[in-house]
């Protein structure tokens, strides 16, 4: 697997798809694999203020609860609605027709904290830390 | 992964790409490709499992009869050699020590399969009732035994080409001894916990891995791929049968389970649990598990708390929940009082502290079509 060059990402295995003062979350490749069949993600909702580091969406597989972490601090302006049907988009295009919620970026100093693609293909073939 | 227990067939999870975790204690795969994908091969076609976690114990003897009348609460005294029969073994107050399958066997011996996680304790509860009686041994096999289930509509079709037993003679919860599977001398049953057709094949340890891959290469276009812990949690959840330490324990008995058909209270004899259960049922049970399904979206989940329509009220828990694969629901077996299990009884699901709305529907939620 290939990691997309244009993100950033996060050691808790999410990714910010920056677009001017948008940026669009999701879960990673190496995250949708650890989980399997996801059934069910639980979005937040638009408006909502989030900071980094908080919990903005809970993903739901067959077997196991995770908490996606954002990777930055936003104002919620838009979720992928496609995914109440097909959740399963997360494991098919992680960093596509996957992607979770979008926001509009509050600090983009915080950019510079996220890992870029180099670092995190090296963490995630580390074992991925204590996702 | 070091300090778990492995079955005999451990070596080979990697060569079919098996996830390993940590089963209380076991490493077993959880999923070998995707437990969906694993699901709907089970009930489409045929899915195969290690299941040698499982443990066999050997009850022998002239009174081993009598003693397992007064362990289970089923009627032991139905069987014939051939015949298998499910009963819960209770303890005094009614709660369950194990739920099993007891295969009766030639020579008035009979295997009973009990669940990994309570080998153990089974064992010595069995050993300590034996002592009352003269002629009975108990042997935990537990070790020497490998387990495979092979389940599915194509389950008969596979595994009638390695082997010479008719099949088709073989009726459901019936078993046939020494049979002859690719060379091994295997136990069969046709028995499992999908809600699908299928069997389950018992043979010595050290063959236990000659017999899955045999199984394995038997099949010729069937659709017949290895599956792991996932589905088969999944496939017994939709066809709604109990699982010893959710829906069965110590405190949730045979009666509000909803098995009530297997306790034989007419069998003519006293057996441990009788007494309590007896009385639950004269007097009316203290819960009842029944069957909900989300009206609101969402995962319910083992534990989460069953609230009453306004939603203030806690009324009961989820033993088992999950997405059903098969049905494309959200589904929960939970315990709830008596007068809160009528189907169609709404209620509310504590999900992430946020009340979701289910209602009381009918088990099973799976049931296979008539051939």
């Amino acid at each position: 697997m290939t990691y997309p060059a244009n993100l950033k990402y996060t050691e808790t295995h999410e990714y910010a798809k920056i677009e001017g003062n948008k940026a669009y979350f999701g879960i990673t490749h190496y995250a949708q694999d650890q989980l399997g069949d996801i059934v069910f993600v639980e979005l937040p909702e638009v408006g909502r203020e989030i900071k980094a580091g908080e919990i903005f969406a809970t993903v739901e597989s067959v077997k196991a609860v995770s908490d996606c972490y954002a990777p930055l601090s936003g104002k919620v302006v838009e979720v992928n609605e496609n995914i109440n049907d097909s959740p399963d988009l997360l494991n098919k295009d992680p960093h596509g027709e996957g992607w979770i919620c979008a926001v509009e970026i509050s600090d983009p100093s915080e950019v510079n904290k996220l890992m870029d693609v180099a670092a995190y293909e090296k963490h995630a073939a580390e074992g991925g830390g204590h996702h | 992964m070091a300090d778990l227990k492995k079955t005999p067939l451990y070596d080979i999870y990697e060569k079919y790409g098996g996830r390993i975790i940590d089963f209380s204690g076991w490493a077993l795969p959880v999923q070998f490709t995707s437990i969906k994908e694993e699901h709907a091969a089970c009930r489409e076609a045929a899915a195969l499992w290690d299941v040698s976690d499982m443990g066999e114990i050997l009850v022998e003897g002239a009174d081993a009869l009598s003693l397992l009348q007064f362990l289970m609460v089923n009627d032991i005294s139905k069987g014939y050699p051939g015949r298998v029969i499910y009963s819960p073994m209770c303890y005094p107050n009614g709660g369950v020590v194990d739920d099993m399958m007891i295969v009766c066997m030639q020579g008035g011996k009979y295997l009973l399969v009990v669940n990994a996680g309570n080998i153990e304790r089974d064992y010595e509860w069995i050993l300590t009732a034996s002592k009352y009686f003269k002629d009975v041994t108990v042997k935990n096999l537990s070790a020497d035994v490998a387990e495979v289930a092979l389940q599915g509509p194509n389950s008969e079709r596979v595994l009638q080409r390695i082997c010479n037993y008719p099949l088709n003679e073989l009726k459901y919860y019936h078993a046939a001894e020494h049979v002859d599977v690719a060379g091994i001398d295997t136990l069969i049953t046709r028995t499992g916990y999908t809600g699908e057709d299928g069997f389950e094949i018992y043979c010595k340890a050290k063959d236990g891995i000659a017999l899955f891959e045999a199984i394995l290469e038997a099949d010729e276009g069937d659709g017949l791929v290895p599956a792991g812990l996932g589905c088969r949690d999944t496939l017994r959840f939709e066809a709604s049968m109990p699982l010893y330490g959710q829906e069965l324990d110590e405190n949730h008995g045979p009666l509000v389970a909803g098995l009530g058909r297997f306790v034989a209270f007419g069998k003519g004899t006293y057996f441990v649990g009788s007494t309590a259960l007896m009385e639950q049922r004269e007097k009316g049970l203290p819960a009842k598990l029944v069957g909900l399904e989300m009206l609101e979206k969402s995962v319910p989940r083992t534990g989460y708390k069953v609230l009453d329509e306004s939603g203030e009220k806690e009324i009961g828990y989820i033993t088992t929940g999950s997405y059903a694969p098969t049905l494309d629901k959200y589904l929960a077996m939970a315990y709830v009082p008596v007068e809160a299990s009528a189907v169609g009884t709404k209620v509310k699901v504590l999900i992430r502290n946020k009340p979701y709305a289910a209602e009381v529907v009918k088990m099973p939620f799976y049931k296979r079509g008539k051939k």
